[in-house]
């Protein structure tokens, strides 16, 4: 019984995540027990087998080189020359400072929406823009099961001019997020999904597209998710299709 | 004359900070210096995900412009490998390879856990201690890229549960349910191996 115990938190002691008591009581077991000993021993080789046979591969002194120039340090700055420039940006950063908080927070919106727009433009240009392709909310949704850390509801589009073409995992700013493709009219409409706190504060909700979008934007925070509806198609159908995103959450 | 353009107030700060500062904590240095010296098992993580070097070096230099852009994101003081590594594998799993790789592995992964075989000297394990790593490498190529990539993290770059839960992005309990069946996966593998070798 004992035994049994220990067994099933062996990989975790040589792992060396047991708390250190459970660690000692570990070693002093198996110091007097045969079978454990020799399982320890075996999954000890299999560890020290992965860790030769894992370090396989090396890069290229020439690619290391190449990526070392890419990040290279900025030049020298002259240490009396900064704080001359300090003294002058520290009236810059009072003037600064009033108005940063504003456009500090239009800056990460506007970076956003740039994302966005870029990820929507990205895909319908790829010669595969969905991963998996179904008109059925019922084969989109359970697709995304176990590859983003949340769910969501599709709306029902019966009797009206939307259609789904499928959906593909996608990221933003390192964060996985769901994107789905819809058909309306011959337009294309990208919806977005992502976690809010994952995403940068400021995005107000019902923001309209930034004048400099080619496209039209809306998006919203429901349920602790932030969408993204994103095309070429009219506001008032952009808008269509969020009211039946908003209706269905 | 202008000094300087910008809006945001971290950038109005972070350029106050970088005209007074000694040299060697400029923040492109502080990259190049917490970055750099991941580039070689980055390289070989890259290599073990894409299984082609040439992808390998395209993931890695999509990582670090993408960790040099988003470098003001990152919070100091916290864990800077898992969060280079989790750039580089969420840049896999959106490349061609990484969607495809993914695409063909069972759902399933994090059922129940069944009990493990107890391990003591069998046929794999004197294998082990005889062959000269390539059977090892043979069955890691072969294991789904969830169980391969938990098993790297864990005994080729040493990482502690906590760090591979936040690489990875999946529960503590996760990681050792994960990593209890990747080596089990492993385990089977090696058998085959071996079945082959006596063949």
């Amino acid at each position: 019984m004992v035994c049994e115990s220990w067994k099933a938190k062996l990989d975790n002691c040589l792992d060396g995540e047991l708390p250190e008591e459970e660690m000692r009581g570990f070693d002093a077991h198996v110091r007097n027990c045969p079978s454990c000993s020799a399982d320890a021993l075996a999954r000890v080789q299999m560890k020290r087998a992965i860790q030769v046979a894992g370090k396989r591969y090396a890069p290229s002194a020439e690619f290391r080189k190449r990526m070392q120039q890419k990040i290279a340090a900025k030049p020298q700055r002259s240490f009396g020359l900064g704080w001359t420039l300090a003294a002058a940006a520290a009236v810059i950063l009072v003037v600064g400072t009033l108005t940063s908080a504003y456009l500090g927070t239009r800056s990460g919106r506007d970076q956003v929406f740039s994302e966005i727009a870029d990820l929507h433009v990205a895909t319908l240009a790829s010669s595969s823009p969905v991963d998996v392709i179904s008109t059925d909310r019922h084969t989109v949704k359970p697709w995304f099961q176990g590859k983003i850390p949340f769910a969501f509801n599709l709306p029902e589009l019966q009797n009206t001019e939307f259609s789904l073409l499928g959906a593909r995992m996608t990221y933003l700013d390192q964060t996985p997020g769901a994107h789905l493709i819809y058909d309306m009219r011959k337009h294309h409409i990208s919806v977005f999904v992502f976690q809010e706190r994952s995403l940068p504060a400021g995005l107000d909700d019902n923001s309209l597209s930034p004048k400099q979008l080619p496209f039209n934007l809306e998006t919203w925070s429901q349920g602790g998710l932030r969408y993204f509806v994103i095309g070429d198609a009219s506001a008032a159908d952009i808008d269509s299709l969020a009211k039946l995103f908003k209706a269905a959450s | 004359m202008v000094f300087f353009v910008g809006y945001g107030n971290k950038t109005l700060v972070g350029w106050f900070t970088l005209v007074c500062m000694p040299e060697e904590s400029l923040p492109s240095e502080s990259f190049e210096q917490l970055a750099m010296p991941h580039f070689e098992r980055l390289y070989n993580f890259a290599c073990w995900l894409t299984q082609d070097r040439q992808e390998a070096e395209d993931l890695v230099q999509e990582t670090y412009a993408k960790a040099l852009k988003g470098f003001s994101s990152f919070q100091p003081g916290t864990n800077f490998r898992a969060w280079i590594y989790k750039i580089l594998r969420n840049a896999f799993l959106t490349s061609r390879t990484g969607l495809k790789a993914t695409a063909t592995v069972p759902l399933d992964l994090e059922g129940e856990e069944e009990a493990l075989p107890v391990v003591k000297e069998t046929p794999e394990s004197i294998l082990l201690q005889r062959s000269d790593g390539q059977i090892v490498q043979q069955a890691l190529e072969q294991l789904p890229i969830a169980y391969r990539e938990i098993l790297l993290l864990c005994e080729v770059e040493e990482m502690s549960y906590q760090e591979i839960s936040a690489t990875l992005a999946i529960p503590m309990g996760t990681v050792m349910s994960r990593l209890s069946r990747a080596r089990k996966a492993l385990r089977g593998g090696l058998q085959q191996q071996f079945a082959k070798r006596m063949n």
